[in-house]
């Protein structure tokens, strides 16, 4: 008996799929699991004292169950993941480069707040840790972003009929207490303004922050192993003080968990923060 | 060195070494596509799967295959996510829910690899590398066997054989995805991604809080994810997570992955239709597109312009360390450029200019050089529009590569660029005049629209990628999406199959001095140009909305 031939492909078409799964889909994945299990391909978890402490390629928090940087370890980049690098909900903050106005109230499952004011009050928490100055452009010295909203009386044109600091709930100080000669009001929390154009407001901090942009900056998935050599540097006072320890021996462990880049221009250098961290401990 | 002169080497050296490989690894496309030998393996598949490998097929049981055989691919993957809480590794994940199952079908088998999902909380094991990652070879094989179909077109006159995409299939699989892929993970693994079967292990860290060390068969998904240019990654976070892409250099290893099957394509083109110059004017096409746009998009983020940016000092939010933020925005361009989707960075947090960039390399209809196969077909059909124009302009008969491009071809042709925009356009309208729908944003305002702008642009292109802020796991946009996905992969894959039947039909014009030189740098400029061009009358009025506004205000 000869199927039509409609029938007859999707017979072929199911055939191959079933072939394929079978050789990519199995086969494949487990001839690359057996040969990652060859020595030198396999890599194993770092340990402590004979117990796995996590893994070199995945970053943790070291802070307290508060919240509060523990000051005698080296500090892991914001994250984005769960409540800070779970790996089990990897995540970025997706939040974009004009995303600058928080939303103000006082109810906290509503409450939320912009890019700019996480960097800013982030900055401000890291300067204030390491005694260095937290401050960075578009940012009020009480660590939000610093945003003006002006209305004006024909829109986006015409003469400044209001303007309110929308980052700063009352009853703040307006970081600055007129604009074009117009009073600055606070923001009044659970109000939703509209009407107005968003100004960032620059500022005199300088242009390069003494906080790296790392410290302040979420990652991509969330679980960075990783801070810059600046960030890195920043932390040492810190660290070798909480330890008592030579400032020149925890820059030479600094050096010895740094990947440069490879070949001299691939990647970025990186110190890997839990294998420093371990080595500190059983320095 | 500093991290600009690091980042300029790192474009200069893909640059280089694809260019070394485009020969090789041409010629060996050109050998998988032309040999008239079977293996002893290939030749037992075809028994299994009683087909004649000898026998040819017109363009219409061509393309009635593929479509039989994406069928059954987009219904047993359904099922098999449908029933995952009853398999093997599942984890302890229950079934995937019926909509999210479609869109992630549908997403998979289109080559788009659009994840409504994130892996780590909704997929086990053996969904990913027994469902997801066979599509993975299978989509991107499907995508070159098509794009073989109509090089054949060209190539051939006076017949109706465009070959038998069975045959392809096996062919593209065993002797090009699966080899490298091999290769590929075993490097990934060496440099420290998880290929394993854990079901993740939980640790005390050293602060005495509790972290899962995730685990599952990474590696091997990565390496045919990038290959192939699908996309989807193994985890939320896709290649930044370090478990996928460890290290500075894997990224590097990830982006060539990405560019090596498209860039050289061209060089098998170009052998197949008998003049190594048409494949350079191809490449060359594509090439000066895709730099400028490497170029354009590493400007944009390194220089931080927008106020997050200043006030940070870098575009550093949604980078990781190790990649840095230029090698991350070449990353962006590569992965938009093709059809792949996969992602190192986020794109959402780019610069304003930076993030439209990344949206504008999928409106070009990812032909620079586009997807595996998508991508080369997708400019072969601009090819014959630009000759067609270029036919216009001095009043003569257009033709390509000896085949006349009349009234027929042109139809196809332009059904093929009608149909992405028809559906990027009406669909983030849709979106945005439906009230639930905006909910899904994160942003307010014009970044929200680009939310949703690039949503339907990523899935009709068939790219994957997300500005991710929005919550695309809803009813509407699992199945709006995945509409867009199916539609922007099957119709231009029919158009372009037509078109080669009735090229392949053809008896060759003899070339005259009236003859368009398509392998000279005017025909290359005038090719940039129409896609330019092209793009720019469609998509402009949306960009001016979404990422233009916001940079500008």
């Amino acid at each position: 008996m000869r199927l039509p031939s409609w029938i007859g492909q999707h017979l072929a078409a199911l055939r191959v799929l079933l072939v394929m799964t079978v050789v990519l889909g199995l086969a494949y994945p487990l001839l690359i699991t057996a040969v990652g299990q060859l020595p030198g391909l396999k890599h194993d978890l770092l340990a402590k004292n004979g117990r796995a402490v996590g893994s070199a390629l995945i970053g943790q928090s070291f802070t307290d169950t508060d919240g509060q940087a523990l000051p005698q370890y080296f500090q892991s980049r914001p994250s984005a993941a769960g409540d800070g690098y779970d790996p089990l909900s990897t995540s970025a903050s997706n939040l974009g480069p004009e995303d600058i106005v928080d939303t103000l109230s006082t109810d906290e499952e509503t409450a939320s707040q912009s890019l700019l004011t996480q960097v800013c009050s982030r900055s401000l928490a890291v300067g204030e840790l390491e005694g260095v100055d937290g401050s960075r452009p578009y940012c009020t010295s009480d660590g939000v972003g610093a945003v003006l909203g002006v209305w004006r009386a024909d829109g986006a044109t015409g003469r400044i009929t209001q303007v309110v600091s929308l980052n700063q709930a009352a009853p703040a100080r307006p970081f600055v207490s007129e604009y074009e000669g117009v009073e600055v009001e606070p923001a009044e929390p659970d109000t939703e303004y509209s009407g107005y154009v968003a100004t960032p407001i620059r500022g005199d901090a300088p242009d390069h922050p003494a906080v790296p942009a790392d410290a302040v900056t979420a990652s991509a998935s969330g679980l960075d192993p990783q801070i810059s050599v600046a960030y890195a540097d920043l932390q040492v006072a810190r660290v070798a003080r909480e330890r008592g320890m030579d400032t020149a021996a925890v820059r030479k462990l600094i050096g010895e968990y740094t990947d440069g880049r490879t070949l001299g221009f691939i990647g970025e250098p990186g110190v890997d923060v839990l294998e420093l961290n371990l080595a500190l401990d059983e320095a | 060195m500093s991290a600009t002169t690091a980042g300029v080497l790192f474009v200069v050296s893909l640059v280089v070494v694809l260019a070394a490989a485009y020969r090789p690894a041409g010629d060996h496309l050109y050998r998988v596509f032309t040999g008239t030998r079977h293996s002893r393996v290939e030749r037992g598949v075809y028994r299994v799967i009683g087909v004649d490998p000898a026998a040819e097929q017109p363009w219409g049981i061509y393309a009635r295959s593929v479509l039989a055989f994406s069928a059954i691919s987009l219904l047993l993957l359904y099922a098999f996510l449908r029933l995952q809480g009853h398999l093997l590794l599942s984890l302890g994940f229950d079934d995937v829910p019926p909509e999210l199952s479609w869109n992630t079908a549908v997403s998979f088998m289109t080559n788009t690899n659009w994840q409504a999902y994130s892996g780590e909380s909704t997929l086990g094991h053996l969904v990913q590398m027994a469902g997801l990652a066979v599509q993975n070879f299978l989509s991107a094989a499907v995508g070159i066997a098509v794009c073989v179909a109509l090089v054949r077109g060209f190539a051939r006159s006076r017949t109706e054989h465009l070959g038998n995409f069975w045959v392809d299939l096996v062919r593209i699989c065993f002797r090009v995805l699966l080899p490298v892929a091999v290769v590929a993970a075993i490097v990934f693994v060496a440099a420290g991604a998880a290929q394993n079967f854990s079901s993740g292990q939980e640790i005390s860290t050293l602060t005495g809080g509790t972290q899962t060390i995730p685990g599952g068969p990474a590696a091997s998904q990565e390496a045919i994810k990038l290959l192939g240019t699908n996309g989807g990654g193994f985890w939320n976070v896709n290649s930044a997570h370090p478990l996928s892409n460890p290290t500075g250099w894997t990224n590097w290893i990830q982006i060539f992955l990405i560019l090596l099957i498209p860039v050289s394509l061209p060089r098998a083109f170009g052998r197949m239709v008998g003049s190594n110059k048409q494949g350079y004017a191809i490449l060359a096409a594509m090439g000066t597109i895709a730099i400028a746009s490497v170029a354009l998009l590493n400007l944009s983020n390194g220089l931080a312009l927008g106020t997050v940016p200043t006030a940070v000092g870098a575009a550093t939010e949604g980078t990781e360390t190790r990649f840095g933020v230029l090698q991350s925005a070449t990353f962006g361009a590569a992965t938009t450029l093709t059809s792949t989707g996969a992602v190192d960075s986020f794109h959402s947090s780019y610069t304003s200019f930076g993030g439209g960039l990344t949206m504008l390399n999928m409106m070009l209809g990812e032909i620079a050089p586009g997807g595996t196969g998508s991508g080369l077909y997708g400019m072969l059909v601009i090819a014959v529009i630009t000759v067609f124009v270029a036919g216009l302009m001095v009043g003569r008969t257009p033709e390509y590569l000896g085949k006349k491009i009349g009234s027929r071809e042109i139809k196809f042709a332009s059904l093929y660029l009608l149909t992405t925009p028809a559906l990027v356009l009406v669909g983030t309208a849709v979106a945005m005049a439906t009230p639930g729908a905006r909910d899904s944003m994160l942003s307010s305002g014009s970044h929200g629209f680009s939310e949703v702008l690039y949503a339907f642009t990523s899935a009709s292109n068939n790219n994957g990628s997300a500005f991710a802020g929005l919550s695309a796991n809803t009813g509407f946009y699992n199945t709006a999406l995945g509409i867009c996905m199916l539609l922007g992969r099957l119709l231009p894959i029919i158009f372009v199959l037509g078109l080669a039947g009735s090229l392949a039909r053809q008896r060759p014009v003899p070339e005259s001095a009236g003859t368009l030189k398509t392998y000279q740098p005017l025909f290359v400029g005038m090719l940039v140009g129409v896609v330019v061009i092209v793009v720019a009358l469609t998509f402009l009025p949306a960009l001016a909305l979404g990422p233009i506004a916001e940079g500008l205000s």
